[in-house]
């Protein structure tokens, strides 16, 4: 642990009540300088609400934040970056039609833009004084959509460094979930970018990864309902004991609830797929028992997700034959294909999978409109019927049944998507497209359980991943694709489920 | 996480694969088009390659041209201007009254089209305040602006044409050099300073990046509304020019002086690769759209399409190329509002 100094940083009691929820509940901690501090804390802990109060896009209700020992009032993001606070946000800030120069500067162009009018030289030179800084080789002069996504995240950290140019004070710099999308070698890069920014800086780090926080923090602060549950020493602190202060309860084996893995090599053929061809994959061909979880592992480019939308109906196929319980599917459109029994929840759980405004209920119960109507009109109270019922199964998390499933925390929110599928009488079918992502320990267990149960009850599950890890646990059998073909089928069954090298090895 | 590789990754490389110079392929695109339809109609009509009908396009592209600058801006927010006409019908009253003419005794010349053109960017003006301040999506305010230019424009006219006697102002629709009108001279400039705008000012930029990605502009500490709304106004003071350039045209104030304009602009906009979805193209792009239509027009003129059926042939014709121009950026799945 480093000497302990003045802290840059101060956050006292701060408390942050949203209707029905305490976000942030007398939370407490510090930064000190050239430190780097771990945050961790499963969805819903208050780490976004945390770093929202810390970039002054949230008043608190009550609690100081000091400064240098002073305390402040921020007053929105270009203030709070004024003060020495900056942030590299989760979802990539970056205006993806501009140059790198201007989004570096975007809002401070100091005398890159005089008297309104741009002088692009000066531009170019100030944006090269920022990615210097971080030893980048970036041309300020492109365009920042022609970049990677690796690029795009320095450029990110160049632009949080221009508020050294506008505060005299050491910044403190916040990182939010920066590995989530970044693949192992870009990982390393952004540690390396990360000791090189606390020679200037203090970096607060937030991150679901553990073994990634544990790595790169020097200190951390461990979250839960809004308040700091501990502080640990990285140092002599493993993922599991980490783990276990996360989710404040013993983390035992049963994470995947393989137990509730039953065996369906009796069970009649559900889903047939042979000879599948769309766009990106070549012939395809593959089956699914009722009461079988089929992961479909893959590279990107193998031609997975694309089976999935065609099985969904989203993308036509143009050879091939899909049998469901022996009957041939003809999936011209999503709905032909929800009317069939099959039910899709798509990875891109904000854009594709819910509708942000609308009510929880609505969100349930969309797909199946039809259980809760009389004749052409709906009933509202059926509608609230159901949808109560199915809260109470699923153990969602809301306010009440008219909240906007939007403000509802990620894994409540694939919670009303998994239940709207459950909803339907005589699903048969449902297609799972990576339904873990972005959700803290405790949801992805409590989705593991849904999908045992959806299992059991005879429904046949096509599961897309994150990580082999969770497909294999999650799987009686995993199909390789590669190039747009099936080229392995390895049974994983329960008690015995293979290494996921052996997985691996096919996909590449 | 052995397999780390497999599901973040999809993410980045989709966000890759998004545009990377789709604007440029676009832009190349259209122009190839334009090109095509100049070599076909100059091939099929002896006529369409005469000097004579090459100046005469020239010159009845030159009001689209300068509107369509201007409603670029706004296309750019990720907007919509639908009160070309109205604008374009107050600012050709109002430059008719002031400059020599016969019901007013003003007689202010390049000051009278100045303020014309002035009240252009209030016109535009109000409809990005009311978009901004009252956050009412741009459809709708400028609806209403149209409705109070028309509004404006009858007033002003109060049932008496007021014929333009200034000779200057005349001559922007007679004088010639080269073959073409002063007004195409005007469009020409008019063209420049836009693409000035758009490439070397805060408002322009600015537009650029508020239609590339609203919130992260606003983040940024961008004060997005108070661009939104100078970008509406610069729209408008286009409008305003435009509205000049066809009162010297059709000699006097006309309350009608817009009619078609906006569905024309906002056509060769998309036709040039300015989305509606805001953030992509630029006038240069629009530029090429606006020749692409007034070369298509011209041919069906030459055709011998009945004057009677024009309209409607136009009309097809523009939701066809439109169609053309954003097929292969359309996707099956998106919403389309």
């Amino acid at each position: 642990m480093s000497t302990p100094q003045a802290p840059v940083l101060a956050v006292e009691g701060l408390t942050k009540r949203y209707p029905g929820v305490t976000a942030l509940d007398g939370m407490s901690f510090e930064v000190r300088p050239h430190e780097v501090v771990g945050l961790v804390g499963e969805n819903g802990a208050g780490k976004s609400t945390l770093l929202k109060t810390l970039i002054g896009q949230v008043r608190p209700d009550e609690g100081k934040i000091r400064l240098q020992g002073e305390p402040v009032t921020l007053r929105g993001v270009a203030h709070a970056g004024s003060q020495g606070i900056g942030m590299v946000f989760q979802e990539q800030s970056l205006v993806p039609n501009i140059t790198v120069a201007e989004n570096i500067l975007l809002g401070a162009e100091r005398e890159g833009v005089r008297t309104g009018v741009y002088r692009w030289g000066a531009m170019k030179a100030l944006a090269q004084q920022q990615l210097d800084k971080i030893g980048s080789s970036i041309d300020p002069g492109a365009r920042t959509d022609t970049l990677t996504f690796a690029q795009r995240q320095m450029v990110e950290v160049a632009k949080v460094l221009t508020i050294e140019e506008r505060t005299t004070v050491e910044p403190v710099i916040l990182l939010d979930e920066p590995t989530s999308v970044l693949e192992r070698r870009e990982i390393a890069t952004l540690f390396k970018q990360i000791e090189r920014l606390r020679q200037r800086a203090s970096v607060v780090f937030v991150s679901h990864r553990l073994e990634e926080v544990l790595e790169v923090s020097d200190r951390i602060y461990v979250l839960r309902n809004g308040q700091v549950v501990a502080e640990v020493d990285p140092h002599d602190t493993s993922p599991a004991d980490l783990h276990r202060l996360l989710i404040g309860r013993e983390s035992d084996g049963g994470h995947y609830h393989e137990d509730a893995q039953e065996p369906c090599d009796e069970a009649p053929l559900r889903l047939r797929v042979e000879d599948l061809m769309t766009a990106g994959c070549r012939s395809v061909t593959f089956d699914i028992r009722a009461g079988e979880v089929l992961g479909v592992a893959g590279v990107q480019g193998s031609g997975r997700e694309e089976v999935c939308r065609a099985l969904f109906g989203a993308t036509r196929f143009s050879r091939g034959r899909v049998t469901l319980d022996d009957r041939r599917l003809r999936l011209r459109s999503p709905r032909a294909a929800v009317r069939a029994g099959v039910g899709y929840v798509p990875s891109q759980r904000r854009t594709d999978g819910i509708v942000p405004p609308m009510s929880v209920a609505a969100n349930m119960s969309m797909a199946y409109v039809g259980e809760i109507c009389r004749g052409p009109l709906l009933q509202g109270k059926r509608e609230r019927g159901l949808v109560d019922r199915w809260i109470e199964r699923l153990g969602i998390k809301t306010p009440s049944t008219t909240t906007a499933i939007g403000t509802l925390s990620g894994g409540n929110q694939q919670k009303v998507v998994l239940g709207r599928w459950m909803v339907g009488e005589d699903l048969r079918l449902l297609i799972l497209d990576h339904p873990t992502r972005g959700l803290d320990v405790g949801a992805k267990s409590d989705v593991y359980a849904l999908i045992r149960d959806l299992a059991s009850a005879g429904c046949a599950v096509l599961l897309l991943s994150d990580t082999l890890e969770e497909m294999i646990a999650l799987s009686h059998r995993v199909v390789v694709m590669k190039d747009g073909e099936v080229v392995k089928t390895v049974d994983t069954p329960r008690g015995a489920k293979p290494d996921p090298v052996v997985i691996l090895e096919e996909m590449v | 996480m052995s397999a780390s590789s497999e599901g973040p990754t999809a993410v980045a490389r989709v966000r890759e694969r998004r545009p990377r110079g789709a604007d440029v392929v676009h832009a190349y695109a259209s122009l190839a088009a334009l090109f095509a339809m100049v070599v076909v109609f100059s091939a099929l009509s002896p006529q369409f390659r005469s000097v004579d009908n090459l100046t005469s396009m020239v010159d009845s592209a030159a009001v689209l041209a300068v509107v369509t600058v201007g409603i670029t801006f706004v296309l750019m927010l990720g907007a919509i201007d639908l009160s070309v006409e109205g604008v374009i019908a107050a600012c050709s009253l109002a430059v008719a009254l002031l400059v020599a003419n016969t019901r007013t005794g003003f007689d202010l010349g390049v000051a009278g089209v100045g303020l014309a053109i002035l009240l252009g960017a209030g016109f535009g003006l109000l409809s990005g305040l009311l978009s901004t301040l009252l956050r009412i999506p741009s459809f709708m305010t400028t609806l209403g602006v149209y409705a109070i230019g028309l509004g404006v424009a009858t007033l002003l006219f109060a049932g008496v044409r007021p014929v333009v006697e200034d000779p200057w102002l005349n001559g922007w629709a007679s004088d010639r050099f080269l073959g073409l009108t002063l007004a195409s001279y005007i469009a020409a400039g008019a063209v420049l300073v836009g693409w000035l705008i758009q490439r070397y000012t805060r408002v322009g930029r600015y537009a650029f990046a508020i239609g590339g990605a609203e919130d992260i502009t606003r983040l940024s500490g961008v004060p997005v509304a108070r661009y939104k709304a100078i970008a509406f106004a610069v729209a408008g003071a286009f409008y305003g020019l435009g509205a000049v350039m066809a009162t010297s045209q059709l000699g006097s104030g006309v309350v009608e002086a817009g009619t078609g304009l906006n569905f024309a602009a906002i056509a060769a906009a998309v036709i040039g690769g300015t989305m509606l979805a805001g953030g992509r193209g630029g006038v240069l792009q629009s530029m090429i759209g606006v020749l692409v239509l007034t070369v298509l027009l011209n041919g069906l003129i030459l055709a011998g399409v009945s004057p009677y059926a024009q309209r409607a042939v136009h009309g097809v014709i523009v939701v066809a190329a439109v169609v053309a121009a954003t097929w292969p950026v359309r996707h099956r799945l998106g919403v389309v509002k």
